[in-house]
């Protein structure tokens, strides 16, 4: 963090989700873990859990090599529908700086394009929630610490196996 | 006493099933919007138990969760002297949905209506101007307050699960649930369960479909590679199935192998690669508890699960003949210590609808659903491990499925045919 302005910092913050968001629609997973650091956090977890106090995640990812191995078996192991995501983030609200460790949030809406033969050429919104993101910047080069995905959407359609 | 039915679909096309029994299934039943109609009353209101919610959900007094009995909404309740109630989720006056809430905790439940208001075993306590207003208008003096509470449904639990039925002749729940399956209930919810949260799923496909899903150990190491991929899984490993003398519910049990037996994926197995290594195997670390996993279906809504350290109920809702939700339950015990929670919180990630080893099983129910629809002469073959329902001592079997799409052609008074 040191010696960035805030305005700078907000580009940093910015300049990563845009990049991330941008990274899972253009399928270009081998890159996602790369947005981390190793010792990271990613959690996609039910609005209904959250407003209940309750830790079950749709998705719980503590290090850099779950995330790979989440796209190993995304590459190599599951099956899912064919389709496509557009991302659609907010603006990032900066809600707070602990330790050089900035905290941002961010709502998204996903559209879900269908690509197999039943439904192909069909949008739907796929999922809504919000980003609670932990972002580290270290040499001007900002990674996330931490990303929490509070999905509004708990109701999942047939099933996740992009990462949101 | 089942009463025959001559099991006509809609627009008045005759349906029968298939001289093969359990080991043909007419696509028509998973589309047909008669047939679906007649499950609502035939199965799901019918001399049945559903199971509705885990007593953990509903601890405390005054606590309530809103669910539904195939279609029909249905609120279950913990009254004020402790016991377990369950209604249906409709005003007695005009229909409303009186409970318009998830879940939580009220002394009583009130239809925002007209203000009816019910007490939480579901009786009528309360409604405004029964007299009018000044002697003009209200009820006359033979309403009864006690002949129009919301109606009530037989409820009954068993090691904490709690089912609930419409109908007041039911066989006891302990004898529904028929003493193998009982067994395996005794062994899991051995203690206080406490509830680790939900995830959903909204399938485009027929509920039945998820059943022969989850009674079906034939897919599970060639739909679910993720073992495979890493070299972690092993079709030929023990393992069996269970069923009830109905063969309505059923268990499917596995134990792991010591030795890896590399010989049956080499011998043609597409579904196994070399290669691959978790880069994190932490997902995997867990905890002796329980010897292998199983899976136990009860007929018709319920779905109990063990695999590894994670423990879920799954409950299947129908919404329509091409869909049905799928909420998964997850749950641990009151004494597990952090650790235990937390290999429970980790490997969560290999079950439910972003799960490693499980996501597919919708999926599969849709790519089903989209391929049966239309066609009221094609059947499906379920021959498996042959054409017989007995409890089996292999994995590679369709016997569950026979099983169950036997005593659901009984259930449902569908005619054998010729």
């Amino acid at each position: 963090m040191s010696g960035m302005s805030a305005i700078e910092t907000r580009f940093a913050v910015e300049d990563l989700l845009y990049a991330y968001v941008a990274c899972l629609d253009n399928d270009e997973l081998e890159d996602w873990p790369n947005f981390f650091v190793e010792e990271c956090l990613y959690q996609i977890i039910p609005h209904e859990n959250v407003s209940q106090d309750l830790p079950i995640s749709l998705i719980y990812c503590d290090s850099r090599g779950m995330l790979q191995d989440r796209v190993t078996a995304y590459r190599k192991a599951n099956y899912y529908a064919p389709h496509l995501y557009r991302h659609v983030v907010s603006g990032v609200r900066i809600i707070g700086e602990d330790n050089g460790v900035i905290e941002a949030r961010a709502n998204y809406v996903v559209l879900q394009t269908h690509l197999d033969p039943v439904d192909y050429g069909s949008t739907e919104v796929y999922s809504a929630g919000e980003y609670r993101d932990k972002v580290l910047i270290n040499d001007g080069v900002a990674k996330l610490k931490e990303k929490i995905v509070v999905v509004d959407t708990s109701r999942i359609s047939s099933l996740l196996a992009t990462p949101l | 006493m089942q009463t025959q039915h001559n099991g006509n679909g809609s627009n008045g096309t005759s349906f029968s099933w298939p001289a093969e029994g359990g080991a043909r299934v007419p696509y028509q039943v998973f589309y047909d919007p008669d047939i679906y109609a007649q499950e609502q009353d035939k199965l799901f209101r019918g001399p049945i138990w559903n199971y509705v919610a885990l007593e953990a959900e509903v601890a405390q007094p005054g606590d309530f969760k809103s669910t539904f009995i195939g279609d029909t909404p249905v609120v279950v309740t913990r009254d004020k002297e402790g016991g377990l109630n369950a209604f249906v989720n409709r005003c007695a006056h005009r229909g409303a949905m009186v409970c318009r809430e998830l879940s939580g905790n009220r002394p009583t439940h009130t239809c925002i209506y007209h203000q009816w208001s019910y007490d939480l075993k579901g009786n009528l306590t309360g409604v405004p101007f029964k007299k009018g207003i000044g002697g003009v208008g209200g009820y006359g003096e033979d309403f009864d307050r006690s002949k129009h509470g919301l109606h009530k449904l037989r409820v009954a639990a068993y090691r904490g699960l709690i089912f609930a039925s419409f109908n007041p002749d039911v066989e006891p729940l302990e004898d529904y649930l028929s003493p193998p399956m009982r067994e395996w209930l005794d062994r899991l919810f051995n203690r206080p369960v406490q509830v680790l949260g939900h995830t959903r799923q909204w399938v485009n496909a027929n509920w039945k479909l998820y059943f022969e899903n989850v009674k079906d150990p034939y897919h599970a190491s060639l739909l679910h590679v993720f073992h495979a991929t890493f070299g972690l899984y092993r079709s030929s490993q023990q393992g069996g199935v269970i069923m009830d003398t109905h063969s309505r519910h059923d268990v499917l049990h596995a134990k792991p192998q010591a030795e890896e037996d590399l010989s049956t994926y080499e011998s043609g197995l597409h579904s196994y690669q070399k290669g691959y290594q978790l880069a994190d195997p932490s997902v995997l670390k867990g905890r002796p508890e329980f010897e292998g996993l199983f899976i136990q279906t009860i007929f018709p809504c319920l779905i109990v699960q063990q695999i590894a350290n994670t423990l879920a109920v799954r409950q299947v809702l129908p919404k329509a003949p091409d869909r049905f939700e799928l909420i998964f339950t997850y749950f641990g015990y009151e004494d597990d210590d952090e650790e235990m929670r937390e290999i429970r919180l980790k490997q969560a990630n290999l079950v439910g609808p972003a799960g490693l080893i499980s996501m597919e099983d919708g999926y599969a129910a849709e790519i089903v659903q989209q391929s049966v629809t239309g066609d009221r002469s094609a059947t499906s073959f379920v021959e498996m491990g042959g054409t017989e329902v007995a409890n089996e001592q292999s994995l590679i079997t369709e016997t569950a499925i026979r099983g169950f799409w036997g005593y659901y052609r009984d259930t449902m008074g569908f005619h054998a045919g010729a």
